[in-house]
């Protein structure tokens, strides 16, 4: 099943095309990877689902991203719930400098959702339970976040997207700041929360394409080459272009 | 450089006469040699130069400290405190009581505060987080010329145009602390934007980016993520603001109507005519004979101000060095 269905999209910064033509689909409960070298469009792409480029002047969409059926382009739609909706991580860990409690806190306060602070409590809990976190931070909670290393923050700032459970989460690079052990943890974590979240993940690592994802799109100037499960990408190549840059001769 | 164009420092004056008189001299080992010495002897230079800058700052504060006390510790020796902090300012009686002075300062430094700071805030969170570029490109300069007007020019402007509103409205004389406020405020507000400004722009881009992400709207993300970062900065410029309201003299002088005595408390205060420690000091500075003790209450004056203001610069850097350590944004 579709969540999200991408039909002729294409993508401008003032007149630079950065994205033509893309047609995919992200599935349900399933980790999407998009590879392809620096500047082809993937981080751009990956910003579109949740309309982060609308912070940035001059930019214009073409086409549909349709998310359960439902364009998030429309003129209609709300960023601030689509943002709910779809969550985001970004490359380099980016907690807010306050407290590790209020990090997570902060989605569900700004929501509105709770109206106790034992819920509050219990959805910090359960959200850094599901980022891999709380054995780490259980009684360091008002401690700032900053204080963490690099790895436990790129989990913090999963824990504060999931405590506003939202159906997708897009990472963007999420690991390419943290060593290979912190790397490890965040992709491992990433097979655990497939299970409730779509997950959309963009990665300059092939590796870990190969290793974490189920579906792999590979984007080349601003065009999808190609798009199929991650073991047929990656054994099976289609297209000269994909294989040769999966093979390192290219890019 | 050449070797001949530069002056020989590390040589003695003969020798120096001797070489440029020679013109300029092969490139033989020894010169090699004292080429060297010269860059050294230079690095030395200036290094001196610019460490005695430095010392030079700190000996000039603390002689007009020293200088201030001399003339100023007499006040407080000769007269009982009761007096010197009593409500009564006649000089001409012999009674120096600084305590209307102080309320005058207080009330017309809280009133440019009240003022100034929410304005200034508000400004500089609309400049640096909300305006469109082209905006900012206008309303800039004209912060930047707000900042260049002379504090005489604003003190003309408030006794010819806010004056007569104030005294429309039922006050007893245009002249009041709150029309000296008023001025005050406009005064310090460039300070506060600016700074204010920097402090916000100083938030990395990813917070916001983080804030959005989660679904926050543009204000919520200003209010609890980039503001907060921000804070150390933003208590920098509201002091700097302070600071820039209690010593200004000339403005106030002209508006605040000059009367050295104590308002009633409450909000009416502000609607009375006061006199600052800032407008006392230049008012009867020229017309005491030096050395008489009128002359060493003024300096006293300048010590009590003076007490203040660096408090006010302690109380700032506390606040701002306490708890932003960890910060990498948001600070100056």
């Amino acid at each position: 099943m579709n969540k999200i269905e991408v039909r002729n999209f294409s993508f401008f910064y003032g007149d630079f095309q950065a994205l033509s033509g893309l047609n995919l689909p992200i599935r349900k409960n399933q980790i999407t990877a998009l590879i392809g070298p620096s500047g082809c469009g993937k981080s751009t792409f990956l910003r579109c689902l949740n309309r982060m480029n609308d912070t940035i002047d001059g930019t214009r969409a073409e086409g549909e991203i349709l998310l359960d059926e439902q364009d998030v382009y429309a003129p209609d739609v709300d960023v601030v719930d689509l943002r709910h909706r779809v969550g985001m991580v970004f490359q380099r860990p980016n907690p807010f400098p306050q407290s590790i409690y209020n990090n997570v806190a902060f989605g569900p306060r700004i929501l509105g959702t709770t109206s106790s602070g034992e819920d509050l409590d219990e959805i910090v809990k359960e959200s850094l339970k599901s980022a891999a976190l709380w054995n780490e931070v259980k009684h360091r909670l008002q401690e700032p976040a900053l204080a963490l290393n690099p790895g436990q923050q790129q989990r913090l700032c999963i824990a504060r997207t999931i405590a506003v459970k939202p159906e997708v989460i897009l990472m963007d690079e999420p690991c390419s700041a943290l060593d290979p052990v912190a790397t490890l943890r965040v992709e491992e974590l990433m097979r655990q929360l497939a299970e409730a979240y779509t997950i959309v993940i963009v990665t300059h690592n092939m590796q870990q394409a190969a290793r974490a994802s189920d579906w792999t799109g590979f984007f080349w100037l601003g065009k999808l080459v190609e798009f199929n499960k991650t073991g047929d990408l990656f054994t099976y190549p289609k297209e000269d272009l994909t294989e040769s840059y999966i093979t390192g001769r290219q890019g | 450089m050449n070797e001949h164009n530069r002056p020989h420092t590390s040589t003695e004056g003969t020798s120096m006469k001797t070489r440029e008189a020679s013109g300029p001299s092969k490139m033989t080992a020894r010169s090699l040699w004292e080429n060297l010495k010269d860059q050294s002897a230079s690095e030395l230079i200036i290094e001196n130069l610019i460490r005695l800058s430095g010392i030079s700052v700190i000996v000039v504060v603390t002689l007009i400290f020293f200088f201030l006390l001399r003339e100023g510790s007499a006040a407080f020796l000769d007269i009982p405190l009761r007096q010197l902090f009593g409500s009564r300012w006649y000089p001409i009686e012999g009674l120096f009581g600084l305590w209307p002075l102080m309320v005058g300062s207080f009330w017309v430094t809280i009133g440019a505060v009240v003022i100034a700071v929410p304005l200034g805030l508000t400004t500089a969170i609309y400049l640096g987080e909300i305006a469109p570029l082209w905006q900012r490109e206008i309303l800039k300069p004209f912060i930047e010329v707000l900042a260049g007007i002379p504090s005489i020019v604003l003190g003309f402007l408030g006794w010819v145009a806010l004056a007569p509103i104030i005294q429309n409205l039922g006050a007893p004389s245009g002249l009041t602390a709150f029309t000296g406020s008023f001025i005050l405020a406009y005064m310090s507000l460039p300070t506060i934007i600016s700074i204010t400004e920097d402090a916000l722009y100083a938030v990395p881009k990813e917070y916001r980016d983080g804030s959005l992400a989660l679904g926050a709207t543009q204000w919520q993300t200003i209010w609890r993520v980039v503001l907060p970062a921000a804070r150390s900065g933003i208590v920098m410029a509201i002091m700097l603001g302070i600071g820039r309201a209690i010593g200004e003299t000339m403005a106030v002088m002209l508006v605040t109507g000059n009367a050295a005595n104590i308002p009633e408390f409450g909000f009416g205060a502000l609607f009375q005519p006061i006199r600052t420690m800032t407008a006392t000091i230049a008012a009867e500075m020229g017309e005491v004979a030096q050395g008489s003790l009128h002359y060493n209450v003024l300096f006293g004056i300048g010590i009590v101000l003076f007490v203040v203001t660096s408090g006010i610069n302690l109380l700032a850097t506390r606040l701002v060095g306490g708890r932003g350590k960890r910060r990498p944004g948001g600070r100056l």
